[in-house]
């Protein structure tokens, strides 16, 4: 026993006094999943939410529309979820009013990427990716880490399952590790089809990753909504 | 950090029609750190049997050396070659045996019966649990990246050509998403009649 | 070992030669790797002329399934069969040894074992284990007393009941039950109440996923339904992946060719020489 060294704890016995800790933060998963096209862009995420071994719903999509040409998804931590959308949402609001114009694309990822790293000794658990269309009305996609580093990127995952997406999609729209292969750029059509196949994909292998997926599209004329259903267990 | 991502590896596994095919990232790293771009991950044990060993390179020497004892004695006594089925349930059981402190490999095993060959793949984890499957297995520290391409890019019945590229480019992008496997990769396609062994051209970075 | 040229040395029981080691890398701070556990929901009920155990199907390592369609329903003897959950490795291994152990104790003996003696073997060789060995087991069989159905817990407790849940997902299965369950049922709605016991876990229950499996234990017939259901259908891909042939950037290609195993031979009589 002694080479063994197990950690035996005893229900009788106690080493001596314990410190219990508050743990702020849980994890509800979830993934989403952004592509900039030539004139549009598609975000999408599926619409569990769940904690531990259960699931708290199968209807919560984790993208949030903020303004006409710009959506956002977030997940992570859903309470963190909840507070940051709303602080985006009073912002948005705010600088509408102020300024007669909604903000662009590009100025919201820099206002959330600032809103991020002002918490950046007590972050905000969420994963976030904007997708919209930038000045020229080409589609854009922003990812960030949860204290505020940002890019702007062609295709990005996040959440759960963005280990199993995103090398399908550098492989499909990237084109990486193909020789001689014609570069088509991106129809909508395909975009699209490539969300829903690489969702399938993550809902077979990822337990947080489920139910359905809402993807959007966003072009100059608007967002459209459409679902797609994926295995429940 | 755990431990099998010590020295990082990656293998995948698959089936297609009449053949099998078994790929292997061929970096040997500390950490970060990366020593040497020729490490064997794959081994050879029978003419139709492969496995797959990433994880703690210590362990996955002294894991082969093992195996390749206990299967020249089994090939001694019985006279005839192993099938994978029962390889596999030679490697389960040596593994299964240290319980209680295992080796930190997961092992892939790819091959064809002797007789029918009949394509089979299988995996385990570190203490021995066979997985025997219909498709695919994956195994190393990029697991989720390929078991994402895999999902998506396999299909039945593929021919040894087809297979090959399928395998390659679900290695290939999954190793490209992970920092301590990669710098070159093999493909070994298991036919009845032979064995193709390519070396890949990949990202060095 | 290696000077053993004939047979290895049949050492039976585990080996604990890697745990100093492996002890100092824990301490060096390198975490263990986790094995691959059954999240699984399973279950089993006695109706009116046996016993029905059920399974689901995934098997998972942390948040990704390992094994889509693993079989937790093991063969114990003729008229046993034993559902597994917990360490995947563990369940496996542990029915399998108690499945060799009455084997030969039914050619010692000349009977169809009892599922009692299985359940004391599976008990007593889980507490000796201490916990450590992570099984959690619904055991269950048709035999000289009729139908028996157990669950054993990993320290070596176990129940006797006329209807049982384990794993993660065993209260989703156990709700089912507490609600529709009765004596002396029919073969096919106890099939259906086993069915939706391990469906309620498949949904509910993240640990839990893909098919239903069934083994129905009567008197003198074992059905083993493997898939009973498929709960879960992979959803149908929209592109197609396939790759032109030559897109893979080859370095170094070797081709090693095959002799074809002899499979059979046949020895022809030749007349001999006069």
């Amino acid at each position: 026993m002694d080479i063994l060294q197990i950690n035996q704890t005893s229900d009788y016995k106690k080493a001596g006094p314990l410190q219990a800790h508050f743990n702020p933060y849980s994890y509800n998963g979830g993934t989403v999943l952004a592509i900039a096209g030539e004139n549009f862009s598609v975000i999408a995420s599926d619409t569990r939410l769940s904690e531990g071994f259960s699931i708290h719903t199968r209807e919560n999509p984790k993208t949030y529309k903020l303004t006409d040409t710009t959506v956002l998804g977030a997940c992570g931590f859903h309470g963190d979820v909840l507070t940051l959308t709303k602080v985006l949402d009073a912002r948005l609001k705010i600088y509408e009013q102020d300024h007669h114009k909604q903000m662009t694309t590009g100025a919201v990822a820099a206002m959330l990427s600032t809103m991020l790293y002002h918490r950046r000794f007590f972050p905000y658990y969420v994963y976030n990716i904007v997708a919209g269309l930038d000045d020229e009305g080409k589609g854009c996609v922003y990812s960030f880490d949860p204290v505020g580093s940002y890019e702007r990127e062609a295709y990005r995952a996040g959440g759960s399952a963005s280990a199993m997406l995103q090398p399908l999609l550098d492989n499909q729209i990237g084109f990486k590790n193909q020789q001689g292969v014609t570069r088509i750029p991106l129809s909508r059509e395909k975009a699209v089809n490539l969300v829903k196949d690489v969702f399938i994909s993550a809902a077979e292998r990822d337990i947080y990753t489920g139910d359905s997926i809402l993807i959007n599209v966003i072009t100059k004329d608007g967002v459209t909504d459409e679902r797609f259903p994926l295995r429940r267990d | 950090m755990s431990i099998l991502a010590y020295n990082g590896a990656a293998v995948i596994a698959m089936k297609g029609k009449e053949c099998v095919a078994i790929a292997a990232d061929r970096r040997f790293g500390i950490q970060a750190q990366t020593v040497n771009t020729d490490f064997q991950k794959i081994f050879e044990m029978g003419p139709r049997v492969y496995i797959g060993l990433p994880g703690l390179a210590t362990d996955v020497q002294t894991v082969a050396q093992r195996l390749q004892f206990k299967l020249n004695l089994y090939e001694l006594r019985e006279n005839r070659r192993i099938k994978p089925k029962t390889f596999m349930s030679m490697v389960s059981n040596l593994l299964y045996e240290r319980r209680f402190g295992p080796y930190f490999v997961e092992p892939v095993i790819a091959g064809l019966d002797p007789k029918t060959n009949e394509p089979f793949v299988a995996s385990m984890d570190l203490i021995g649990c066979p997985m025997v499957t219909n498709d695919f297995v994956v195994s190393g520290t990029c697991s989720e990246q390929m078991y994402g391409m895999c999902e998506s890019l396999w299909e039945p019945d593929m021919e040894p050509d087809d297979l090959f590229e399928t395998i390659s480019q679900a290695l290939l992008n999954a190793l490209d998403r992970d920092a301590v496997s990669g710098w070159g990769a093999v493909v070994y396609v298991i036919e009845k009649d032979k064995v193709t062994r390519k070396e890949l051209k990949t990202r060095m970075d | 070992m290696a000077a053993i040229l004939v047979a290895e040395p049949q050492a039976s029981g585990f080996s604990f030669e890697n745990c100093r080691r492996n002890i100092f890398l824990e301490k060096q701070g390198f975490i263990a790797p986790t094995a691959y556990k059954t999240g699984t929901t399973i279950a089993g009920i006695i109706y009116k002329d046996g016993v029905i155990l059920g399974a689901d199907t995934r098997a998972t390592e942390d948040t990704v399934v390992a094994d889509k369609n693993c079989s937790k329903i093991h063969y114990i003897a003729g008229n046993i069969y034993c559902c597994g959950a917990g360490t995947a490795a563990d369940t496996e291994m542990t029915t399998q040894m108690i499945s060799s152990q009455i084997e030969l104790h039914r050619l010692n003996t000349g009977r169809t074992p009892r599922v009692g003696t299985a359940n004391r073997l599976l008990k007593q060789m889980l507490f000796r284990y201490q916990g450590y060995i992570s099984a959690a087991l619904v055991l269950g069989g048709v035999d000289i007393t009729g139908p028996c159905l157990y669950s054993i817990h990993p320290h070596g407790s176990t129940d006797k009941l006329p209807y049982v849940t384990m794993g993660s997902g065993s209260l989703a299965a156990m709700a089912v039950f507490e609600d529709r369950w009765k004596p002396n049922m029919e073969r096919d709605d106890a099939m259906l109440l086993v069915r939706d016991a391990i469906a309620a876990g498949i949904f509910n229950d993240l640990g839990s996923g893909s098919n239903v499996d069934l083994c129905i234990i009567t008197k003198d017939k074992v059905d083993y339904l493997r898939p009973y259901d498929e709960a879960n259908i992979k959803g149908q891909r929209q592109g197609k992946y396939r790759y032109k042939r030559g897109t893979t950037a080859v370095l170094k290609s070797e081709v090693k060719k095959l002799e074809y195993e002899v499979v059979s031979s046949t020895v022809v009589a030749e007349p001999m020489e006069t």
